[in-house]
């Protein structure tokens, strides 16, 4: 041991050159010139933008964010009272606005997009045609055109709102949008919600134990199964064990628009379903080249060792796919986030419109909120890189 | 890591503002680059708007024209940028437009906060309401609860909210950032009301499929002067296109037209002897000749008759000149004196 090691660190031994020809002394310098000058950079550039909007009257600062809003926005989650709530609140929203539409698309976009994307190696000659031709159109079109399509087209079929579709329970639709009965939880309705957040802990602990066991043994326990039912089943008895205390609010027809009810503005449709139908077909083809790229003789091996088709699919292919399909998967979901950002195209309330429009527009401070928005976009998109990099890592091969 | 990534961003931000905002001397560059870069609508008929060939027509645009005149004699020597309500402001900032002559309305907040300066107001226009005729709406306070279109980056987006809430009405905005996508959406029937400044509801009305199915509201909820602004900082351009403007009133109050301008030099008057520069040195003041008004006026002609030929009576928005007369015939428009 000890001789071997001393022979490679004779080995080793960097000869005797000067300091600065020092590889390793070399690179740490220019490192830290770049940097240097990379700060002086930021900072002359900065120093100058301040100096610039100084002169030039525009004020500097982040105050403005406490300012009222006078504006009113088509749709928010959170209270927003126009003349009351700041142009900080007004951000909230808009950025909210921009992730509910993201979060629904990404959820779509990925359903759809799996099963496109499986079905464009279907062996029914249909199926695959059809799973083709939707790829093609969808994703040769730019998207802008998509969601005018969308808006504009889809908008002039609908009915205005004296004659709207009437669907009874379930709510009215007509150009001003999709008008859904409202849930108005009653007395104990927060049991319901214990009661699911409670199956879902139980089934995620039945799922890791039959794991293990059939780790162990090799017995199957339908953990998925069991999950659903207590998933679904325990909420259902807190339902019916505090009464149903769940009322409905329908919406009723009348005045320029129906009143009552949860409104869906058509902007947030369209948006939606261009999102959605356009980035799943990028991802259907994401899918499909993960699944050819898993090699046929893992099937074959799986079908050797007893495994149903179903099996093969589900234990075999899909894990190994999915370690070629996650990294550009991940970059459909930040396509579809930033994308979403054409919604000022048809007056979709998210960040871009009214943070970086209205509120830009109201105060003028184009440089603080140019800055605002870009961060967070950022921010969005690298959380989600960071997300999908650690269910990458998770869904990575184990070898054993 | 956050840190690093916003000074990146205002770095990269700066690097745009930091050139141009430099420079003071908006005539010496104007006159070196031979044209007057103009900041327009993208499309707004009689106050700018290009035709099928690209050609622009207006009265913003020929305000635009008057300048050019003005200074170099020839009223063809400007550039158009068309501006969305959203990038105005920040283009004129940049630098990327000498002066913007787009329907702004002349605010305090716009006139201290921006590093802007208003130079006059060329139209005294106010906000209204257009509707459907078969919606059978007389009145703008039978509109609670009205879904209603309009531009963001507008004044009209605050005014229709503070009027719906003094009048405790509902309503529901449905805001977009370009001219065009307004009045599609309106006409889809996304909304009941499209509302903007009147001028422009006549003008946007023109777009639609039947304009004739649409009337506009009676009620004025705004006073929206609309006119010319420049950069903070220089005011020797800031009085050029102040006095431009100026100019045209004065020629309209003295009876000086395109066509009778040269005759009118030789006049006897001393005021028209001033604004024609026959009389006195204004034009050296502000950096021209000092015919510069006789050449604005010989192209572009006086107030009265830009006003006729883009919005008046006999043109397709058919508006009067209400407001907008001089204040001789009981309207608001009034130049101080040329002397
Ligand atoms: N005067 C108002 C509104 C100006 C405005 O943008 N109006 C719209 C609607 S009339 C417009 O000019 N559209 C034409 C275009 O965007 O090209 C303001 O200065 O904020």
């Amino acid at each position: 041991m000890a001789v071997t090691d001393m022979g490679r660190g004779v080995a080793d031994a960097p000869p005797k050159v000067a300091l600065l020809n020092n590889p390793r002394v070399r690179g740490a310098i220019y490192q830290v010139l770049l940097a240097v000058v990379l700060v002086y950079l930021v900072y002359a550039g900065i120093g100058n933008m301040l100096g610039n909007m100084e002169r030039a009257g525009i004020s500097t600062g982040f105050g403005f964010l406490d300012n009222t809003a006078g504006f009113a926005i088509s749709q928010s989650l959170i209270d927003y009272d126009q003349g009351v709530s700041t142009y900080g609140r007004v951000f909230v929203v808009g950025l909210l606005n921009t992730l509910i539409v993201a979060v629904i698309g990404i959820f779509f976009a990925t359903i759809i997009g799996f099963l496109v994307g499986v079905a464009r190696l279907s062996n029914n000659w249909i199926v695959n045609r059809l799973a083709t031709a939707y790829v093609e159109f969808f994703r040769n079109i730019p998207l802008l055109l998509h969601i005018f399509i969308w808006y504009f087209g889809v908008l002039r079929l609908l009915p205005q709102a004296r004659d709207s579709f009437d669907f009874g329970f379930l709510g009215l639709l007509n150009n001003r949008g999709y008008f859904a009965p409202k849930p108005i939880w009653g007395e104990g309705a927060m049991l319901i919600l214990y009661a699911l957040i409670a199956a879902i802990a139980i089934a995620w602990g039945i799922s890791r134990w039959a794991h293990k066991r059939q780790m162990e043994t090799g017995q199957i326990f339908p953990a998925f199964w069991t999950g659903l039912g207590l998933i679904i089943g325990l909420p259902l008895l807190a339902f019916l064990v505090m009464g149903a205390p769940l009322s409905w609010d329908i919406p009723v027809a009348g005045g320029f628009r129906p009143s009552g009810g949860m409104t869906v503005i058509p902007e947030f449709l369209a948006l939606l379903v261009a999102l959605t139908t356009y980035t799943a077909a990028f991802i259907a083809e994401i899918v499909r080249a993960g699944i050819l790229g898993v090699s046929k003789g893992q099937s074959e091996a799986a079908h050797a060792l007893g495994l149903r088709q179903g099996q093969n699919l589900r234990l075999v292919i899909i894990p190994q796919a999915l370690r070629i399909i996650i990294p550009p998967l991940t970059s459909q979901y930040l396509n579809l986030t930033k994308n979403s950002s054409l919604a000022v195209a048809i007056a979709y309330p998210d960040l871009v419109s009214v943070f970086q429009g209205t509120t830009l527009n109201q105060t003028g401070l184009a440089p603080q909120i140019v800055a605002i928005t870009m961060l967070t976009y950022l921010t969005i998109s690298l959380l989600t890189s960071a997300f999908m990099n650690w269910y990458n890592n998770r869904v990575a091969l184990v070898e054993r | 890591m956050t840190k690093t990534v916003l000074t990146g961003v205002l770095g990269a931000a700066v690097l745009a503002l930091g050139a141009s905002t430099a420079s003071a001397a908006t005539l010496d560059d104007v006159k070196a680059k031979g044209f007057v870069q103009c900041g327009v609508s993208q499309g707004l008929p009689g106050f700018s708007n290009p035709d099928a060939d690209g050609e622009w027509s207006g009265m913003d645009v020929d305000l635009c024209r008057g300048i050019a005149a003005a200074i170099f004699g020839d009223a063809t020597a400007v550039k158009f940028t068309p501006l969305s309500a959203k990038e105005r402001f920040t283009a004129l900032q940049s630098g990327e437009v000498d002066v913007l002559s787009r329907n702004t309305t002349w605010t305090m907040s716009r006139d201290t906060q921006l590093g802007l300066n208003f130079a006059g107001v060329n139209y005294y226009d106010g906000q209204g309401f257009m509707i459907r005729t078969d919606m059978n709406i007389n009145s703008a306070l039978e509109l609670s609860g009205a879904s209603i279109c309009t531009n963001t980056g507008t004044t009209t987006e605050l005014n229709v909210a503070d009027y719906f809430r003094a009048n405790n009405m509902e309503y529901e905005l449905v805001a977009f950032e370009k001219a065009d996508e307004v009045v599609a959406a309106y006409d889809a029937g996304r909304c009941d009301v499209y509302t903007t400044d009147q001028s422009g509801l006549y003008a946007q009305r023109l777009k639609l499929t039947d304009p004739g199915a649409h009337k506009v509201l009676p009620e004025i909820i705004s006073k929206e002067p609309l006119g010319p602004v420049v950069r903070q900082g220089d005011d020797q351009w800031f009085n050029i296109i102040k006095w431009v403007h100026n100019a045209t009133l004065n020629a309209e109050e003295l009876g000086v037209t395109m066509d009778n301008v040269e005759e009118m030099k030789e006049s006897d008057n001393p005021a028209i002897r001033r604004l024609l520069g026959t009389e006195g040195e204004f034009g050296t003041d502000i950096g021209l000749d000092n015919d510069w008004a006789a050449k604005a006026i010989a192209a572009i002609g006086n107030y009265g008759e830009i006003f006729d030929r883009n919005v008046g009576p006999d043109t397709e928005l058919a508006i009067g000149r209400g407001v907008n007369a001089l204040w001789s015939q009981g309207g608001l428009q009034y130049a101080p004196p040329i002397r």
